[in-house]
């Protein structure tokens, strides 16, 4: 954007920020400061809100908004990491696929059904069961899953970008097929691709949890906020509040993202700008 | 005997853009008039209201009234999909520019001709395949059992063009509505499509309403132009007047430009290659 | 007889084992002699203007720039050719990126050509060429009419001083009145920048208003060949002289 410009504003992103921003104020905080110290069982068990422990305790008897603090950090790694390595593979793999063709692309193109058709859950076991139960391996599952419908998202749109005749323009220019890409494809595959990035962060975040719920993620005294769903489950009915914390959370977290995803492309992709 | 009546329409986009404003015209029976406009000019808007098949959104006002002699009479505007239905194929129907798009790709051509002759003249089986063939035939498309049988992509742009027309007049519209449909051929199938649009409505009676941006291509089909411009008719008269006396100066940079290009090639075919500067 | 800065010998060319598309094909351009190439939708128009952009390869045959046969490896030549051959494509929607500014779009060329000197000038000066406001450079192609972008486009062709200017149909997609304004714009700098103009397309009286020569195709061949004046007013093969009839004219004005 150059300076001076005024930004154009847009209620979809200030929202996201907002959302979003709370959870990653959690986080930060909780590096900073925790209302007791996670591995502490001292206080009386699934006690309801109130002093000295704000959310009430779970059945081991640790802080609830301890757990919470420590949880947003593990979310928002689980959704960073997931999305680093998924947007990684998946950009490379999309972008080969999106150049190659007939039969290079074909074969690119069969095992990403197969990775797509593979479960996350039975990756997640595999990939725990070569290295450990731990965020780092659920991290691993959730993005090389993720990686697949990122490459097929991106093959697409490649493939779409370089049907355009201003590739041609460029490459007639002289310009080499790297800053081609550089140039042109990544530019234009990035508003869409970055939207579904966000989407598939919510959805990894959502995942770690799922994978935190069977035991697949980071073990404890790491609170996750998927197994502090699974632990307090079974108590719901006593103490509602280590159920409906997270889960706010993970709301908040997952909807923030996504409306952030949509102002960005909003306000930075000039051609949905109103042409004069 | 008049078919239709267009008086004061009005189409605004839901940004409060006018798109047509305060068109008015009226057409015979049997009659053929074209919509010259350039792109942005509201022609083919207009196209769209009068068959009631404008965008969601679309503030449509004024009056567009068909009286067609089998049918009653009906006022397109703010009129229900149940009449409109009734109205689109009897009353109007429409060959589109692009032929390709206007095809289901995954349908057999004579599936697609047969599928308004079959709801409108309630034909079946053989009859309905003779039906089909006749249809192919009359657009004088050579060999129509295998068009019958062929997906539009496996036809050339001129041939899906012509079952395009088919289908349009299979239900003997009163009126047919062209919007554009021999821009994206060829010029030598251009001249043939042509051709075969004026030998249609000429034998059947039907009125034909013709929409293009080329001034030579609508002053060879229609009796009568309208000159449309941002959405405002800014001259109508018979094709012969508009053309050679154009009054609005919009009409004469049209006009104007046509002729230069005209010109730069009678001057390569005279021998001389000339390109006046004006 | 001048040397022909961009000629195509024999050139034959099919997708894989399917029907060939060009049939023993020779063309040259001639410095200063703007050519034509005039045929209908599948003739093989676009594979040979391919070829002579070189961004496809003749299956047997060769295309040669200024004598020399065109060579992936031979950078320097590829290079000299880049800089000496440029193109105008049919849609000025699909052919410029969206996303970059007109001064970004225009300097791509000088950009990928290494001429980094006086860049910002050489756009404005390319800009004002083909008539567009200075302001332009900072705006985006989406606030353009399809005639203005057609404008970029073309500064963009001539930003690095080309020789050869091949067009694909540049003038078909516009509206009749902006169609002889860029007809001009072309003729134009055909004159002031002594461009050769090498042009596809189906359009005659374009052809007529803006090239020497002409060349027809049809179903993959050339059928004929020669100077417009010539082709136009004494076509020899059935096939030009069905196209010629075919052109929709105006009817003649009275008086």
């Amino acid at each position: 954007m150059t300076a001076g410009r005024r930004v154009p504003r847009s209620a979809t992103l200030v929202a996201g920020c907002v959302l979003a921003g709370l959870v990653l104020a959690v986080a930060v905080v909780s590096f900073f400061w925790l209302p007791f110290p996670p591995d502490d069982t001292s206080g009386d068990r699934l006690m309801p809100p109130g002093l000295p422990h704000l959310l009430g305790t779970d059945k081991l008897g640790r802080d609830l908004l301890t757990q919470l603090m420590i949880g947003a950090r593990v979310a928002l790694e689980a959704g960073a990491g997931s999305v680093l390595i998924g947007g990684l593979v998946g950009l490379t793999g999309g972008l080969a696929a999106g150049f190659a063709t007939r039969w290079l692309d074909d074969t690119i193109s069969a095992l990403l059904d197969i990775l797509i058709a593979f479960p996350t859950v039975l990756l997640a076991m595999l990939v725990t069961a070569a290295r450990e139960a731990s965020l780092g391996s659920a991290v691993i599952a959730i993005g090389l899953a993720m990686s697949a419908i990122v490459a097929r998202l991106t093959r697409v749109l490649v493939k779409r970008v370089l049907a355009q005749d201003f590739i041609t323009a460029s490459r007639t220019s002289g310009t080499s097929w790297p800053r081609v890409v550089v140039e042109h494809v990544l530019p234009n595959i990035w508003p869409t691709l970055s939207v579904n990035l966000a989407l598939q962060f919510g959805l990894a975040v959502l995942a770690e949890a799922s994978l935190s719920y069977l035991g697949l993620g980071a073990p404890p005294p790491n609170a996750s906020w998927g197994r502090m769903l699974q632990e307090a489950q079974a108590s719901v009915f006593i103490a509602p509040a280590g159920v409906i914390a997270p889960g706010v959370l993970l709301v908040v977290l997952v909807v923030g993202v996504n409306l952030i995803a949509d102002g960005v492309r909003d306000v930075a992709d000039p051609t949905r700008r109103r042409t004069r | 005997m008049t078919l239709l009546t267009v008086a004061g329409l009005h189409v605004r986009s839901p940004e409060g853009r006018d798109l047509v404003s305060d068109v008015s015209f009226t057409l015979d029976a049997g009659e053929r008039l074209g919509l010259i406009g350039e792109s942005g000019s509201g022609k083919s808007m207009t196209a769209l209201a009068i068959m009631g098949l404008t965008p969601p959104g679309m503030t449509v006002s004024g009056s567009v009234v068909f009286d067609v002699p089998s049918l009653d009479r009906i006022e397109v505007v703010g009129a229900g999909e149940r009449r409109l239905t009734s109205l689109r194929g009897r009353a109007t129907s429409t060959v589109f520019q692009e032929p390709l798009t206007a095809l289901d790709p995954l349908m057999r051509v004579g599936r697609q001709v047969a599928e308004p002759l079959r709801r409108r003249r309630g034909l079946r089986g053989r009859a309905l395949r003779a039906a089909v063939t006749a249809a192919l035939e009359e657009v004088r498309l050579a060999d129509p059992e295998r068009i019958a049988r062929a997906y539009p992509h496996e036809i050339s742009g001129g041939q899906r063009q012509r079952v395009a027309i088919a289908m349009a007049i299979a239900c003997d519209p009163a009126l047919l509505i062209a919007d554009e449909p021999t821009t994206a051929l060829d010029v030598t199938v251009q001249a043939d499509v042509l051709a075969l649009l004026d030998g249609l409505v000429e034998e059947r009676g039907m009125a034909l309403l013709f929409i293009s941006h080329d001034l030579a291509v609508v002053s060879r089909i229609a009796e009568r132009v309208i000159v449309l411009k941002d959405g405002a008719a800014v001259e109508s008269g018979s094709a012969g007047e508009v053309v050679n006396a154009p009054r609005h100066p919009y009409t004469r940079d049209l006009v104007g430009s046509a002729r230069r290009l005209d010109g730069a090639l009678d001057g390569a075919i005279d021998g001389a290659v000339d390109w006046r500067t004006p | 007889m001048t040397r022909p800065i961009l000629e195509v010998r024999g050139a034959h060319f099919a997708y894989g084992r399917s029907a060939p598309v060009l049939t023993d094909v020779s063309v040259a351009v001639t410095p200063g002699r703007s050519l034509a190439l005039v045929g209908e939708s599948g003739a093989g128009k676009t594979t040979l203007l391919r070829l002579l952009l070189g961004l496809a390869r003749p299956t047997s045959g060769q295309v040669l720039y200024q004598g020399k046969e065109l060579a992936p490896r031979d950078r320097s030549l590829m290079r000299e050719f880049r800089r000496g051959v440029q193109t105008v494509f049919q849609d000025p929607y699909s052919s410029l990126d969206p996303r970059q500014r007109v001064g970004r779009i225009v300097s791509e060329p000088l950009r990928s050509l290494g001429l980094r000197e006086n860049m910002t000038a050489r756009v404005a000066a390319a800009l004002d060429a083909v008539g567009l406001p200075e302001d332009a450079a900072s705006r985006y192609p989406q606030e353009f009419s399809g005639g203005q972008r057609q404008r970029i486009a073309i500064a963009r062709a001539i930003v690095c001083e080309p020789r050869v200017l091949l067009a694909d149909e540049p003038v078909s997609a516009l509206d009749v009145s902006t169609r002889v304004r860029v007809v001009d714009l072309l003729r134009e700098l055909r004159e002031t920048r002594a461009l050769t103009v090498v042009m596809v397309s189906h359009d005659l009286a374009v052809v007529a208003a803006l090239c020497q020569e002409v060349a027809v195709l049809e179903r993959g061949r050339i059928v004929e060949r020669g100077d417009t004046a010539q082709v136009l007013g004494a076509p020899r093969h059935a096939y030009t002289r069905r196209l010629i009839d075919s052109v929709p004219r105006l009817p003649p004005p009275k008086g």
